[in-house]
């Protein structure tokens, strides 16, 4: 038998060279088509318009305050659960496509396939943020709390994102059909509704309003009002009131459970 | 356990998926420099046994080595030696031929410069420098076949391995692909080919492997093989069934054969070992005898007929 030895720190490198090589290959994507980045940019912009005026001169906000105020925040959330979507997508074509096989086929250090992906998606991320600051900034959203809390927010709004991220490369690695998207959007809508994003909680019948605010989503949108002194933000329930605890628990509980669960099904693509 | 002088050594693989043995005990020896085709038809097992070669799936039980490497234990040894071609183009559609080349050249762990110049050199190579800033969604199917083995070629791997890399292909690139497989093969580099075609195998192979239910049933050069299913067949396709039983004795005077009639579609064959002989003294005591034949061909055995004979050959062995 031959044998070669590499080391840890060699290891240590090509793990990230490799994932810095997956996730260029994605921005190199947004050069190809920029008509999609920008519709995806959008979509989000195009609900605070609709909610924003469309809608939002019917909607009261308990304790008073702005509805747009009351809203961008829930928009930030909302943009971090619909990128959950393209996560997917990206795997599950790789998969089809044999893309995946040919990566497992080399050399290059196995975590980077799915490192490169959640750097990719959490750039995407950022971006999105900050359109969606410019846009909320141009129609009367301002965070009024610190630049410490307002990062604190940022990041609060990313590690959401990273904990449903890996809810979607879970899903994409069991699932492994392209045409089920469908079926992750339809999840995805419930989840973004029943939740604090368009109206508080306060103004829905008690049982309705229960499984909002224990709605995963809620809690970072709570945080995150709470975090840039936005309107909405002093529920007075048990969850409402430790909101910037729950938005740390329940994507750290969602990382722990899919994380494993994911690394593991990648894993077993060899079975 | 470097076995020196073997591209590929499996010995007794054997995987199953649920209820399917996919592989059992799968044997294949490949020397060093040599092309081997991998013949059967589908569900033989021949991908299986591609995808626990190349470190993609994991045999239940057996061995296997790869460039002298074992492909469980040593799986990175192995990767940084193989190039693989599945039987579908992973390639990254989105991106132009060149992204995708200079992308997998990273992930080979060449340079930023090595992989821009092995890049260069590979669409030169398989004719893409005209197309290499489009996007793959715009390549013709033989585009994206070169381009994918492009690909599979990046690091001049030693062992290199083509699931059916013509499936699906129209004659002109399925003529591409082989000739840039020909010209593979004279730099040295060792192939495993699995194809359902006779005539791809016996194009490109050295020697042929026939996979059935999951293990090899005959191993030998085209020419071996060939011999053994006793070559091509005459085919003759009367013009009237009652004439059926004259045409029989006739032909089997003539081939020395045993022939074999298709009554419903009153045609008659037989194993030939003169072919053009044969033809013309089958075509001349038919007429003599006058009777009218519709069609009269020479044909090289189908697959099926090939399979038909091993496996045949293969029961007996067993008995």
């Amino acid at each position: 038998m031959r044998t070669e030895r590499t080391t840890l720190f060699t290891r240590f490198y090509w793990a990230l060279a490799d994932a810095w090589t997956v996730t260029q290959r994605d921005l190199l994507h947004w050069m190809h088509q920029p008509f999609q980045v920008i519709v995806n940019l959008l979509f989000p912009v195009m609900f605070v318009l609709l909610f924003g005026f469309l809608f939002g001169g019917s909607m009261t906000v308990p304790g008073g305050g702005d509805y747009r105020e009351f809203l961008l925040p829930g928009m930030f959330a909302m943009t971090m659960v619909f990128g959950f979507e393209a996560t997917f997508l990206a795997i599950t074509t790789d998969i089809n496509r044999g893309v995946t096989d040919r990566f497992r086929s080399m050399p290059m250090a196995a975590s980077a396939i799915l490192l490169g992906r959640s750097i990719a998606d959490l750039l995407n991320s950022v971006l999105s943020l900050i359109v969606l600051c410019v846009v909320g900034l141009l129609v009367g959203w301002r965070w009024h709390g610190s630049f410490g809390e307002a990062l604190l927010a940022m990041g609060l709004l990313l590690l959401l994102r990273f904990s449903l991220l890996w809810v979607g490369i879970y899903l994409g690695l069991v699932i492994r059909n392209t045409e089920a998207v469908s079926l992750v959007q339809i999840l995805i809508w419930p989840i973004s509704f029943l939740s604090n994003i368009f109206a508080a909680a306060e103004t829905m019948p008690g049982w309705l309003g229960a499984l909002v605010e224990w709605n995963p989503l809620s809690s970072t949108v709570t945080a995150i009002r709470v975090l840039f002194h936005n309107p909405g933000a002093d529920g007075a329930s048990w969850v409402a009131h430790h909101s910037l605890w729950m938005a740390l628990l329940w994507p750290l509980l969602l990382l722990v459970i899919f994380f494993p669960l994911s690394v593991r099904r990648y894993w077993r693509l060899s079975r | 356990m470097h076995t020196k002088g073997f591209a590929i050594l499996a010995k007794g693989l054997y995987k199953r998926y649920g209820k399917q043995q996919a592989l059992q005990g799968f044997n294949l020896a490949v020397p060093e420099g040599t092309v081997c085709g991998l013949l059967g038809p589908n569900g033989a097992g021949k991908t299986t046994a591609v995808r626990i070669l190349t470190t993609l799936l994991h045999a239940d039980e057996g061995t296997a080595e790869v460039a002298g490497f074992d492909v469980r234990r040593q799986a990175e040894q192995v990767r940084s030696r193989i190039g693989l071609l599945g039987q579908y183009a992973a390639l990254d559609e989105i991106l132009s031929g060149r992204q995708n080349l200079r992308m997998f050249a990273r992930l080979y762990h060449l340079g930023a410069a090595e992989a821009r110049r092995r890049t260069d050199e590979l669409l030169e190579r398989f004719d893409l420098i005209g197309a290499a800033d489009k996007s793959v969604r715009h390549y013709s199917g033989g585009m994206r076949r070169r381009l994918d083995l492009a690909a599979s070629l990046i690091i001049a791997p030693q062992v290199l391995f083509l699931d059916e890399p013509t499936t699906g292909l129209d004659p002109r690139s399925r003529n591409e692909v082989w000739t840039a497989i020909r010209s593979l093969v004279a730099d040295g580099t060792s192939v495993l080919l699995t194809t359902q075609y006779l005539e791809e195998a016996d194009q490109l192979a050295d020697s042929i492997a026939v996979i059935e239910g999951g293990r090899i049933i005959a191993e030998g050069t085209p020419d071996q093989l060939k011999a053994r299913l006793g070559g091509d067949r005459i085919q003759v396709v009367l013009h009237r069934a009652e004439e059926l039983p004259a045409a029989e004795s006739i032909i089997r005077r003539v081939t020395a054969a045993e022939v074999t009639v298709d009554e419903d579609r009153r045609q008659l064959s037989a194993l030939v070992q003169q072919r053009v002989v044969a033809l013309t003294e089958v075509a001349r005591a038919l007429a003599d005898a006058e009777i009218e034949a519709e069609d009269i061909a020479l044909r090289r055995p189908t697959l099926d007929e090939v399979f038909l004979h091993l496996t045949e050959k293969h029961e007996e062995v067993m008995l």
